[in-house]
């Protein structure tokens, strides 16, 4: 599904990713931690193709399709996802025809027919009820004066709408009390399945006892420097970062 | 800004003979009228008029105007519709309307300028009585061609606890010019003069207001966004003035606009000129471009880059369709915008 190999991202000709790698096969949910200004979001917005986030070698390929050549609506079409660590205020957009113009468009560059109205609401209304969020809240411009926690709820909310192949959620734990994290949790793992993959940035365990990832990776100074199973997760819990990104030092 | 003490006197002379004015006026320093026009073209035929104008099925009653010919004068109740429509090539022709609203009576004027034929030169001159607690909502929607040089210039006079409110709508003209004046006698009336350009091409939308607070603890509440693209140029000049003697006036001002490309323009003058004593006064006055983190949240959400701009230039504007209170004619407002986005 995704995969990434010695990918170097500058942010204002500063070198932040030098040389990152990473498989993520189809139906898998890897996890990425690391300590903060480690990388993590800038890998996360150079897959999306944020402007400034700019690459300047190596590669990264959704199914075989080179995303960095692709304009960032068009790796939406293709079926990426990144979940905003910090989700914009959208002034004057209902929170429901910023997504269902967002579906249409994408349905548009796939040549498929765009999603009704009605058909579109009934969605909606599914969505906000397995997330419980008050469908009125829809209706209101879209995470202007939400706080953080219902941001990141209407962040899960897009994604189970938009239905994309390859979800990046970035710090999407963060502002959320455990019943929230609960609530955001049990929405994207509605959303795992055997032809969809995930990349969940995190910076802390927490959140990976509710999304339970196959592989953990640690990103430091801009490259993985190290892998293992769920349990490297809480052997980082355990032990901070220090002694593994030391060791990759 | 030095507009002309009579504006309709004023306006008259353009269509007479008087000196056209340039960029030499202050006045019209952004919206230099004899550079687009050199000199004044002979008279336009008579004409038939065409099509049943963007507000048709709203209005009780409709006045037409072809060419300048139309009715003099109506007293306005319930909802009724004017069209300046000009069907012209290469001439000129001057409208010249009075209208009153009877003392206590509420009503909505909804105001087409519509345009077939090209480089016609159309000066429309209004004036608007509104006598004790009148109400008039004006709602103001401008197409025309893009050859077209049009003025339209309103003299509005309040009386006591009268309410006007009015929203203009263009899309520009190569030279549009769209004048309001208001009395204020202050004594409970209140103004809310607000306005939307969206213009593209080399199109020019000159929206000039001027209100004048004459007597005491009066409101105006004024809000006026564009957004222009390409090599388009809009033009905002707003002045209030409050009297000596108009206490306790409140007034805001707001102009602010998009650019939505390298070569457009906007020129903005707000003016606040105040004599009186226990004011409340305010302008804010903001261009700038697309906040480009939404633009790329919502690019990154799917939409692409036009779509995207559309969106969010929309969600821009809207907030001033927001304040009409005909609900037909905003969700007409409505429509024209997105199709002036597309
Ligand atoms: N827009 C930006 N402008 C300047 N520096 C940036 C920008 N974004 C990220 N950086 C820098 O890049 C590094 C990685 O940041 P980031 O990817 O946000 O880390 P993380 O998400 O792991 O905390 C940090 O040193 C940060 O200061
Ligand atoms: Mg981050």
């Amino acid at each position: 599904m995704l995969s990434i190999a010695n990918l170097q991202v500058s942010v204002a000709d500063t070198p932040i990713l030098r040389g990152l790698s990473l498989d993520v096969p189809a139906g898998e949910v890897h996890a990425i931690m690391g300590p903060n200004g480690a990388g993590k979001s800038t890998l996360g917005y150079a897959l999306a193709g944020r402007p400034g986030y700019e690459p300047t070698g190596g590669s990264a390929t959704l199914d075989g399709e080179d995303l960095l050549e692709l304009d960032p609506n068009e790796r939406a079409a293709a079926g990426l996802f990144l979940s905003f660590q910090y989700p914009l205020e959208i002034p004057g957009v209902p929170a429901l025809t910023f997504v269902r113009t967002a579906l249409n468009a994408q349905r548009r560059a796939q040549g498929l027919p765009e999603s009704s109205a009605p058909e579109f609401l009934k969605a909606a209304r599914a969505a906000a009820g397995q997330l419980k969020i008050d469908f009125d809240m829809l209706k209101r411009p879209l995470n202007v004066g939400f706080s953080g926690g219902e941001k990141k709820r209407m962040e899960v909310l897009q994604m189970a709408l938009l239905q994309p192949r390859f979800l990046i959620l970035d710090e999407t734990d963060s502002g959320l009390d455990i019943d929230a994290l609960r609530v955001v949790a049990d929405g994207v793992n509605a959303l795992r399945s055997p032809d969809r993959s995930m990349l969940v940035i995190t910076h802390y365990q927490r959140l990976l006892d509710y999304i339970v990832p196959d592989r953990v990776h640690v990103l430091a100074a801009g490259r993985i420097v190290a892998s293992g199973g769920p349990e490297l997760a809480h052997t980082l819990e355990a032990e901070g970062y220090d002694r593994i990104v030391g060791e990759a030092a | 800004m030095s507009l002309h003490p009579n504006p309709l006197q004023f306006a008259a002379g353009l269509t007479r003979g008087a000196p056209l004015p340039s960029r030499r006026h202050e006045a019209w320093k952004y919206s230099d009228l004899l550079r687009v026009l050199r000199e004044l073209p002979p008279g336009s035929p008579a004409a038939e008029p065409s099509g049943q104008g963007p507000f048709a099925g709203l209005a009780d009653l409709a006045l037409v105007f072809v060419n300048g010919r139309g009715p003099e004068a109506a007293t306005l109740g319930g909802v009724t519709a004017v069209r300046f429509i000009s069907d012209a090539t290469g001439t000129a022709h001057e409208s010249r309307l009075r209208l009153r609203v009877p003392e206590g009576v509420s009503a909505t004027l909804l105001e087409s300028y519509e345009g077939h034929g090209s480089a016609y030169f159309a000066n429309t001159l209004l004036e608007i009585a509104l006598e004790p607690g009148a109400r008039l909502e004006r709602i103001v929607l401008a197409d025309e061609p893009e050859t077209a040089v049009s003025v339209s210039t309103a003299d509005v006079r309040l009386s006591t606890g009268a309410s006007y409110a009015q929203t203009v709508l263009t899309s520009g003209a190569r030279l549009q010019r769209l004048e309001t004046h208001v009395r204020h006698p202050g004594a409970g009336a209140a103004v809310r003069l607000d306005g939307v350009y969206v213009l593209a091409g080399a199109r020019h939308a000159d929206l000039t207001t001027a209100v004048d607070h004459e007597g005491e603890t009066g409101t105006t509440s004024q809000l006026t966004k564009g957004a222009v693209r390409d090599t388009a140029r809009g033009v905002f000049q707003g002045r209030i003035t409050v009297r000596k003697g108009a206490d306790g006036t409140d007034a805001r001002m707001g102009h602010h606009a998009l650019i939505l490309s390298d070569r457009a323009e906007v020129d903005a003058k707000p003016e606040l000129e105040i004599w009186a004593d226990d004011v409340s006064c305010a302008h804010g006055n903001t261009v700038g471009s697309l906040d480009q983190d939404a633009l790329f949240y919502a690019r990154a959400r799917g939409m692409d880059e036009a779509t995207a701009k559309a969106l969010l230039t929309e969600a821009f504007l809207g907030e001033v369709l927001d304040r009409m209170e005909h609900d037909g004619a905003r969700e007409l407002a409505r429509a024209w915008l997105q199709e002036r986005l597309q």
